[in-house]
């Protein structure tokens, strides 16, 4: 006998046997008394599985007269959903009453972990100034880290032969090619390609021939320069605070004090209240209270000149600030070199 | 620059305490870096007597000592000093002094005695360079009483961080300016005066026996002489010694401190030369010529050149003009006859030849940022007085002043209106002109939102207008100005693609598990060959840097490769071997002559270790290409780049992969970075000892392919139907070569074809494999019959056997 016609023959005997009503009935009586997950599990495939009585019947409706299938299937699939929700129940209601009993799973396995890395802590801060600067209206630009002295100094108002190129121990690629010492350069590049409103930022990779516990030859900067009409000094300062302010807390306050760099004047370098001590004075601040972290200024009008800005139309302000310094101040890193160490150890922690 | 507070009190009057005046030179611009209680180290140092002496029974030199320091016990002090003697008041250093010299005094036996103290020399406590013998006190003080009261000695020194725009404030007098006009009230700089000796009667005028030429007047614009005579060379008064030590100058003779001594005092740096030693008793001012040599007075030889000013007399060059003088004439012991020199030198010739001969004097230091052009009479006046005074001299009537063409002093106009604008203020025309005068410049007003400035010759710095702007807020106060803010603009900003891609990097494969590095750009010449980069290889171009610090850092990277390795190799030292890694930043390659360099920014990450440890669900297990092959496939993904394919690198392409487990990736044929196993050789010359994977990218080339563009398409209505299909065939079959074939079938119902397993082993024969896709079909218009999916399924299965000449399984 083949396949068809064993299957052929169960089905007749199911509808000549047996009348949904009574399936219905059946399962439905059945199911009260399941009292586990386990009985409703069997009952289920007793009735709904493939070979079930439910599924049997509703294939083999096709042998009923032809003119008693449509009341005979829509009943039949009505039963079949009733009983469907039925189950459901009767498995919520087994769950329930075996809670009790159950002692479950051990919660206290570690789970397959999925773990995330980190940010280099200098790379966290950077975007977190960047961030703070764009929202205030200012766009992300890039420059180049082997730089021109054109850019790097001249076009910033430092001639060759000039004492103010001590301020910067710089490594020379060239005679007139350099590692940019500060990110700087940006202001010249970005001021000869746009004509004012100005309102940039550019953080980046600077370099300085010097190695010890507070330098490393390699560091980061963020640049900032503003030029518009009417930009004042009054200007400058309510953008730093605002940037401290948002960087650290609004209780942060500020000092502002002259200083010197030969693209900005009136020069200045700004001072936080010491955020370890608050001001009492500790190892961090040097005991002064005061923690150096930007350096700024009205932009110099030989800039302006060097990038034909009209002097007299045209005001402005530069800043720009260390990372590094940022981030040690942020996180109380005391060693300058252990961001370029990459240990993992360290890496983790931020 | 150094500033004793005592010092600085000759010219100006002091009234705050030094913290606060600290402060106060701080916010004025000269920043403090540190204060030094100039007698700090004397603590511990008290008024003793030497109340019994005897010899020391196992040396001929020293003496046993009772000292009383006002104590109830006597101390017991071993002392070798030649004066130690009954009744001789002294200094006695107590047990845990810390001495100038670094020394800390601590109870002890010297060869067998006991020692309980020390008697110092002035020297060792660091009051003048005598140490012949213990110091002899001349005090009523009773033994006991702290040195530093018995002798009155209260003095603080200022360290301050001159910006290199204020020379003028490399000298005492300059600080002094600038305390004046904080001070409450402002106060002017009391000047020394500077004819303090007569020039003797007993000689002619000074033209009677010398003369100055200039023959580079653009060079050296100003050359002021004077001469003493007849002066006896010796050590130097106590008060003199005391102010060079205050300042950090060590003292030398009493002629050479006197020029020492008005050079911090003025900002004047003078010479002293041995007049006798000067051929034909004349100065000759000129450059030098090309390939001269000359020897400084440290006894070095320098090979000079035509842009360097030469000091001559008759004959021959004697100082290396502004920066040191020559050891053929300088003040010795028996020199009687003194010329002293006061010139002022162009400041980028001085600074030149101080960078060339790497000489770097306080005088060099001072000319190359320019000096008071007005200030040399003064100088040479008030020095040649207190040579004469304190070395016995006679002064020779007169002053040689060579200045062919005198410098003229500026002029600027600057406008009340523009002042306020730049800085933000609200001043009045007065308040500017007073703050401007408190520092000496000179104010005229022409109307009332004009005022005609003119700076003094010592404020070389100030030119313009803004240079103006800056001494008023300076007067003014920092702090004093308001706060204000720039109105913000209204159109919004653009974001940067390459930022933004930056950004989505760091997001992915932070959450991929890898932890960013930041590695210098510097690197080892080495790493080429480490890196096993064939001879022609582009990234052996690289950039030297002229002035490394060292060979670790002294070219340019052209690759990520060497410093990943490096982070691996220290961590696993450190018993950190899981590791997943990356980094972006740039590679630089050498470019034709005369142009930047090529910055290429790039995307690298390494993998090596166990990408999961053991856990009480898994086994613990090695990484591998596929690990890292993933995240790759998972972030391109993620960025919907679909087109990246994986192509078996071939051994040319990339020395530091190993070939046959290494894949370059393109798109379109254009190859945009490389990944797979680092060879054994590279693992080896890193020092490392696991294997490791690691890719590298073109980020520049990667941000030309992202498009953040999206179009949404409707969610499918009808559902998929899926098929697996197992082959077997041979084991040089790409899997992947399997996928494309069926996902570019051009049968339209393929929805997606995954791999889903790979099987190799009974009952599979050798040199064969069993592969098995899964297929999804799906049909947008209508729910898939079988016979349709059948047929189709059909069909591709046919397809792969033929192309790939394979088997189904079992």
């Amino acid at each position: 006998m083949t396949r068809t016609t064993d299957l052929k023959t169960e089905l007749i005997n199911v509808l000549t046997n047996q009348n949904i009503e009574e399936i219905y009935q059946g399962a439905l009586s059945e199911l009260e008394k399941a009292e586990t997950l386990e009985d409703v599990e069997s009952l289920s495939v007793k009735y709904l599985g493939r070979k079930g009585l439910v599924t049997l019947y509703l294939r083999g409706l096709s042998a009923l007269p032809p003119e008693e299938r449509p009341l005979a299937g829509k009943r039949s699939n009505e039963v079949k959903i009733a009983l469907e929700d039925s189950f459901a129940h009767a498995k919520t209601r087994c769950e329930s009453q075996a809670e009790g009993a159950d002692t479950g799973i051990d919660v206290t396995l570690p789970g397959r972990t999925v773990s995330a890395g980190r940010l280099h802590p200098l790379t966290q801060i950077t975007q977190e100034i960047c961030s703070i600067f764009t929202r205030l209206g200012f766009s992300i630009v890039e420059g180049p880290e082997i730089e021109s002295d054109h850019y790097n100094f001249e076009a910033l108002n430092i001639p060759k032969h000039h004492p103010a190129r001590d301020m910067q121990d710089t490594f020379y690629i060239s005679e007139n090619t350099v590692l940019r010492t500060h990110t700087s350069p940006t202001q010249p590049r970005v001021m000869e390609k746009q004509a004012p409103p100005v309102r940039i930022i550019a953080p980046g990779k600077v370099y300085r021939c010097d190695s010890d516990i507070t330098h490393t030859p390699m560091f980061h900067q963020v640049e900032g320069l503003l030029v518009d009409e009417n930009v004042s000094f009054g200007d400058l300062k309510g953008i730093l605070t605002t940037f401290v302010h948002q960087m650290f807390d609004k209780d942060t306050s500020l000092r502002f004090r002259p200083s010197f760099f030969p693209f900005t004047e009136p020069s200045a370098e700004v001072d936080i209240r010491c955020v370890i001590c608050r001001g009492k004075g500790c190892r961090v601040c040097s005991h002064t209270g005061w923690l150096e972290v930007l350096g700024a200024g009205m932009v110099h009008p030989a800039v302006f000149e060097n990038v034909g800005y009209d002097t007299k139309k045209y005001t402005g302000f530069a800043f720009g600030m260390g990372v590094e310094r940022i981030t040690m101040l942020k996180y109380g890193i005391d060693d300058i070199r252990k961001y370029f160490e990459n240990d993992f150890r360290f890496l983790r922690q931020f | 620059m150094k500033v004793s507070l005592s010092w600085l009190r000759e010219y100006v009057p002091v009234t705050m305490p030094t913290e606060e005046l600290a402060d106060a030179l701080t916010m004025i611009g000269l920043e403090v870096d540190a204060i030094h209680n100039r007698f700090g180290s004397l603590d511990g140092v008290v008024v003793s007597r030497i109340v019994d002496i005897k010899p020391h029974p196992n040396a001929d030199k020293l003496s046993l000592c009772q000292v009383d320091v006002g104590g109830e016990q006597m101390l017991s002090i071993v002392c070798g000093a030649p004066n130690a003697a009954l009744g001789l008041v002294i200094p006695c250093a107590l047990p845990g002094a810390t001495l100038p010299n670094g020394i800390t005094i601590k109870k002890g036996k010297l060869r067998g005695e006991l020692s309980e103290g020390m008697l110092c020399s002035a020297s060792e406590l660091g009051l003048s360079l005598e140490k012949s013998g213990i110091m002899e006190l001349e005090t009523q003080a009773a033994p006991g009483t702290p040195l530093v009261q018995a002798l009155g000695l209260n003095d603080a020194t200022l360290e301050l961080g001159v910006t290199p725009n204020r020379p003028d404030c490399l000298s005492i007098i300059g600080v002094a300016r600038e305390v004046g006009a904080f001070s409450n009230p402002r106060s002017k700089v009391n000047y020394p005066s500077s004819d303090t000796a007569e020039p003797s009667k007993a000689y002619g005028k000074i033209g009677e026996y010398t003369s100055v030429e200039i023959l580079n007047p653009e060079l050296c614009p100003r050359y002021a002489a004077q001469l003493v005579f007849d002066v006896k060379v010796g050590p130097s008064p106590f008060w003199l010694q005391d102010r060079l030590i205050s300042v950090g100058l060590k003292p030398i003779n009493n002629i050479v401190d006197v020029t020492n001594f008005i050079m911090m005092e003025t900002g004047q740096p003078l010479h002293a030369f041995d007049f006798d030693r000067l051929a034909q008793n004349r100065i000759i001012v000129r450059a030098a010529s090309d390939g001269e040599s000359f020897t400084t007075l440290d006894n070095k030889a320098h090979t000079l050149d035509r842009e360097m000013l030469m000091i001559c007399d008759g004959e021959k060059p004697v100082a290396l003009a502004g920066v040191m003088g020559g050891l053929n004439s300088e003040i010795q012991e028996d020199t009687t006859r003194v010329l002293i020199e006061s010139a002022y030198f162009n400041p980028s010739c001085i600074r030149k030849t101080s960078k060339k001969t790497a000489l770097s004097t306080d005088a060099a230091y001072r000319f190359e940022r320019g000096i008071d052009p007005e200030g040399t009479i003064y100088a040479v006046n008030r020095a040649a007085s207190l040579i004469t005074t304190l070395g016995k001299g006679n002064l020779v009537d007169g002053v040689i002043d060579e200045y062919p063409a005198p410098i003229a002093l500026r002029e600027i106009i600057m406008s009340v209106k523009a002042v306020n604008k730049r800085l933000g203020t609200d001043l009045k025309r007065d308040e500017i002109k007073a703050c401007l005068e408190a520092i000496e410049l000179a104010v005229a007003v022409v109307d009332d939102d004009t005022l005609r400035v003119v700076p003094p010759p010592f404020r070389v710095d100030i030119e313009r207008p803004e240079d103006l702007s800056e001494e008023v807020a300076r007067i003014w106060g920092y702090n004093q100005i308001k706060t204000t803010f720039p109105p913000i603009p209204a159109e919004a900003v653009e974001p940067t693609p390459n930022i933004e891609v930056k950004n989505t990097i760091r997001n992915l494969f932070t959450g991929f598990g890898f932890y960013e590095t930041i590695n210098y750009s510097f690197i080892h010449q080495s790493c080429c060959d480490r890196m096993r980069l064939p001879e022609n290889d582009p990234r052996r171009a690289l950039i030297d840097i002229m002035n490394p610090l060292s060979e670790d850092q002294s070219v340019m990277r052209t690759s990520l490769v060497p410093g990943l390795l490096q982070n691996v190799q220290h961590n696993n030292s450190r018993q950190v071997r899981d590791l997943s890694l990356f980094e972006i930043g740039k590679v630089f390659y050498k470019k034709a002559e005369g142009e930047l360099s090529d910055e290429v920014e790039m995307f690298a990450g390494v993998i090596t270790g166990t990408p999961r440890e053991q856990a009480w669900h898994s086994k613990e297990r090695p990484c591998d290409f596929y690990d890292l092959k993933g995240v790759l496939e998972g972030f391109f993904k993620a960025i919907f780049l679909d087109k990246i394919v994986f192509e078996p690198l071939l051994s040319d392409d990339c020395h530091y992969l190993r070939k046959g487990y290494s894949a370059k990736l393109s798109v379109n044929g254009a190859a945009i970075g490389t990944m797979g196993k680092i060879h054994q050789e590279v693992i080896d010359a890193f020092d490392i000892r696991q294997d490791v994977f690691l890719f590298e990218i073109n980020l520049k080339e990667l941000v030309t392919l992202v498009n953040n563009e999206r179009t949404a398409l409707p969610i499918p209505r009808y559902p998929f139907v899926s098929r697996d299909v197992t082959l077997v065939c041979s084991e040089h079959v790409k899997a992947g070569d399997l996928l494309s074939c069926i996902r570019q079938s051009n049968e339209k119902l393929v929805e997606t074809a995954r791999l889903i397993d790979l099987y190799t082993g009974e009952p599979i024969p050798a040199g064969k494999k069993s592969l098995s896709f899964r297929i999804t079909y799906r049909d947008q218009e209508k729910t898939l019959k079988d016979k349709d999916v059948n047929k189709v399924h059909t069909r591709i299965t046919e397809m792969l056997l033929a192309q790939f000449d394979a088997g189904l399984s079992g």
